[in-house]
């Protein structure tokens, strides 16, 4: 027979153990659902399906498109060889401007339509999303 | 471009005796008695010299000398004086240079504070915190000197990023970086001590202090960046977990564990090898931290510059730092045999321990959260972003026990206690289950949820609260600290619970009506500023109670870089935070405008105060019963 000490100790490796492979599976979980994919036009267009997902559209914002109404703000985001049209309403940040980098977040209506439910804050006037930027470099 | 020149040859000067340093420190280790005095002026020296090259900076930013190219990249002559100092840290050679200094600094007084210590300690301690502040010198002048030359000389500086340009700003990286810093003294100590088979309760005691003060400054080091993204970036929030936010917040999780593991390790020989292996990590993330943001790895506001070859170098550093600490680890560490022969059940060293658990795990999260995202894009360049739903969903439902073990634990005694004549524990947790049943029921969703959230905060802070009428009670700087992390969290969940937030695009003139507030956009004025034109706006908000009040939400418009910042227009009273921010885009007539009701918002400032001055506290009291 074991002592109760050893007993005491093989109790308390197997609790230890327990809740590490929870808290690992745990975290893999919740990150695998509350994880956000970052696309642009372009990967949208391409893609077979739909997306009901909430996703991250990047690029410019296209010259001439943004247009206010009193409770929403609509413009195109477009990388140079695809666009998709964005529909928000909500708080806009300072640098969000035509011909300038832009992050939105929201839901896909289809390939071309996008409801964004946040706008991305950029703190630096020379941000570009990397997708654009390299967009921007093959042209 | 004099002052460059002194800058740059007493930076080199102090990268000579850190080597010079090290040499004699390991030459003479075997017969160290001679070196106690030497070692003393030498640092102090090299202190002056980083001293000097560290004025040097600040005399260019002053006179805009703008052949220093730091100087050129991040001042313009029209900018205030006080930024144009504040701006000397407020870029990336800069920032590097100050930390630098810290370094060599806190190396001094350390020196000094532990004359009691054996001279050997004492002296490896230096060595190891030499070696990272010659890597620090090495990483300073070969890749980001900030005393580089330009000719032709410009006429006019490109200016501090406005946003930079702030009160909270100017102090908050020198505060964060002591407390950075600080934890690099905990790890060249525990090193030392590990190697010298010196851990020991001794040790604990001497080294809590270093933690107690990287601590307090880590903590009001982000309680400033937080205040500051709080009304400057205009989205109304104190925390984001954005990645940026994430990397200070992981060194103070493994500070805070360690500051309580060292409190055991003070009173029982007990938990040495998690004490080294928590000061090792915690030097490490605050390390790390650097890396993530200087590399250009993390979009931010503290990214100043992409450059890959200084990502490289820290990631080199890091390893070899992680490598070596490690090796000593397991080399010359040696642990207790009678480790868990007198451990009990119920104590205050296992409710720290389980809370140990708990701050491990809040640690693990947050790390993966933020490391995640990086490793995918390598491997797969598969571009995500984990939001504020990961974090909220693995951590508020674990606050619960944490903080239900945070009201019990302090209650229990060293070694060995049971809760008899503990009625009042009892009594208060049915009294706070019914208070925040009450504060949440005239809310439908989660009702359950809600409630058990706001009883656990609501009955730590009812013990710490009734802990300060009972006489019998000691320890009053854990006290504070623990009450105020209550009061911290309750106002957090109130504050989440009952903001409102009412979001708009208005022309002057036009109203913005619902049940509950009415918003008058007034008028537009413009104003001109040394290096800014602002558009005031003016606004006259109703509640339902017919109160109206005038709020004038600014927008900055800086001509040095060319960028729009928001002035947020807040009111606050005890109770509530009144905020107001606009937004114009280009040739539209429409502003964006987001007003929000946040109620204790002052008390989540106040409550992290609170938290710090308890950290003050112990470390003054200390001092006193020597």
């Amino acid at each position: 027979m074991y002592g109760r000490k050893v007993k005491l100790r093989f109790l308390f490796v197997a609790i230890v153990l327990i809740t590490l492979i929870l808290t690992v599976f745990l975290i893999l979980k919740s990150l695998e659902e509350n994880v956000v994919f970052f696309q642009s036009p372009s990967e949208i267009n391409l893609s077979s399906e739909i997306d009901k997902k909430k996703i991250r559209i990047g690029g410019m914002v296209k010259k001439d498109s943004i247009s206010f109404k009193s409770n929403e703000v609509s413009f195109i985001i477009t990388d140079f060889k695809n666009e998709i049209n964005v529909i928000y309403s909500g708080a806009i940040p300072n640098l969000f401007e035509e011909e300038k980098g832009v992050v939105a977040e929201g839901f896909l209506k289809d390939r071309n339509f996008f409801t964004a439910t946040k706008i991305l804050a950029k703190h630096d006037e020379n941000y570009m999303p990397p997708e654009v930027k390299a967009a921007l470099e093959e042209k | 471009m004099l002052y460059s020149v002194i800058g740059h040859y007493s930076l080199i000067l102090g990268l000579c005796i850190g080597l010079l340093l090290v040499y004699y420190s390991v030459k003479n280790f075997k017969n160290s008695e001679q070196l106690n005095n030497k070692i003393l002026s030498f640092t102090f020296l090299q202190f002056f010299l980083v001293m000097i090259s560290f004025i040097c900076l600040i005399i260019s930013f002053i006179l805009s000398d703008f052949s220093n190219e730091t100087v050129f990249n991040n001042s313009h002559t029209t900018k205030p004086l006080f930024y144009k100092i504040a701006g000397t840290w407020g870029n990336h050679e800069g920032s590097l240079l100050l930390w630098l200094l810290v370094l060599t600094l806190f190396i001094c007084i350390f020196l000094i504070k532990s004359k009691s210590q054996p001279i050997k300690y004492k002296i490896l301690t230096l060595v190891f915190q030499q070696i990272i502040i010659i890597g620090f010198f090495v990483f300073l002048i070969a890749t980001s000197n900030p005393f580089n030359y330009l000719y032709p000389i410009p006429e006019e500086g490109l200016g501090l990023n406005p946003i930079l340009q702030d009160p909270a700003l100017a102090i908050h990286p020198p505060i964060l970086y002591l407390g950075y810093v600080g934890s690099s003294i905990i790890f060249s100590s525990a090193l030392a001590a590990t190697s010298l088979n010196l851990v020991s309760k001794k040790w604990a005691s001497h080294i809590k202090k270093w933690v107690l003060v990287s601590w307090i400054f880590l903590t009001l080091g982000i309680l400033l960046g937080s205040i500051w993204a709080y009304y400057e970036l205009g989205w109304g929030g104190f925390w984001f977990w954005d990645p940026v936010e994430n990397v200070s917040l992981m060194p103070w999780l493994a500070l805070t564990t360690l500051l309580h593991c060292v409190l055991v390790l003070e009173k029982k020989q007990v938990l040495t090898s998690w004490v080294i292996i928590l000061s090792i990590s915690t030097f490490t993330l605050s390390m790390c931290g650097t890396f993530l943001v200087r590399s250009g790895i993390l979009n931010s506001v503290h990214t100043f510059a992409n450059d890959p070859e200084r990502g490289l170098f820290i990631l080199i550093f890091l390893f070899s730092l992680i490598f070596i600490s490690l090796f000593i680890f397991f080399f010359f560490h040696k642990p207790n045999s009678n480790n868990s022969s007198n451990f009990f059940w119920l104590s205050k060293e296992t409710s720290i321990v389980i809370n140990n658990w708990f701050m491990m795990y809040f640690l693990s999260v947050v790390l993966i959260g933020t490391v995640y995202p990086i490793f995918l894009d390598v491997l797969s360049s598969q571009k995500i972003s984990v939001g504020p739903p990961f974090y909220h969903k693995l951590i508020i439902p674990f606050l619960i026990p944490f903080l239900l073990a945070m009201s019990v634990g302090p209650k229990l005694k060293w070694i060995k206690s049971n809760l008899e004549n503990k009625i009042y524990l009892i009594s208060l947790l049915i009294i706070s289950i019914l208070l925040s049943f009450l504060i949440v029921k005239n809310f439908s969703q989660n009702i359950l949820i809600n409630t058990i959230l706001i009883s656990s905060a609501l009955y730590l802070f009812l013990i710490t609260l009734r802990d300060f009428f009972v006489k019998k009670h000691k320890n009053v700087s854990q006290n504070i600290s623990h009450f105020g992390f209550s009061l911290l969290i309750l106002s957090i969940l109130l504050n989440n619970l009952f903001s409102n937030e009412i979001i708009t695009n208005l022309k002057v003139g036009e109203v913005f009506e619902n049940s509950k507030t009415k918003i008058t956009f007034e008028s537009v004025s413009q104003k001109e500023e040394k290096n800014y034109k602002s558009v005031i706006a003016k606004f006259s908000i109703e509640d339902k109670k017919g109160n109206s009040e005038n709020f004038l939400p600014e927008l900055r418009i800086y001509n040095q870089p060319n960028i729009v910042t928001s002035e947020a227009d807040i009111k606050t009273t005890m109770l509530s935070d009144k905020f107001i921010v606009i937004n114009i885009v280009q040739n539209q007539e429409f502003f964006n405008v987001r007003y929000q009701v946040k109620p204790f918002m002052i008390w989540i400032w106040l409550s992290v105060l609170l938290i710090s001055f308890g950290g003050t506290l112990s470390l003054f009291k200390k001092e006193y019963e020597k």
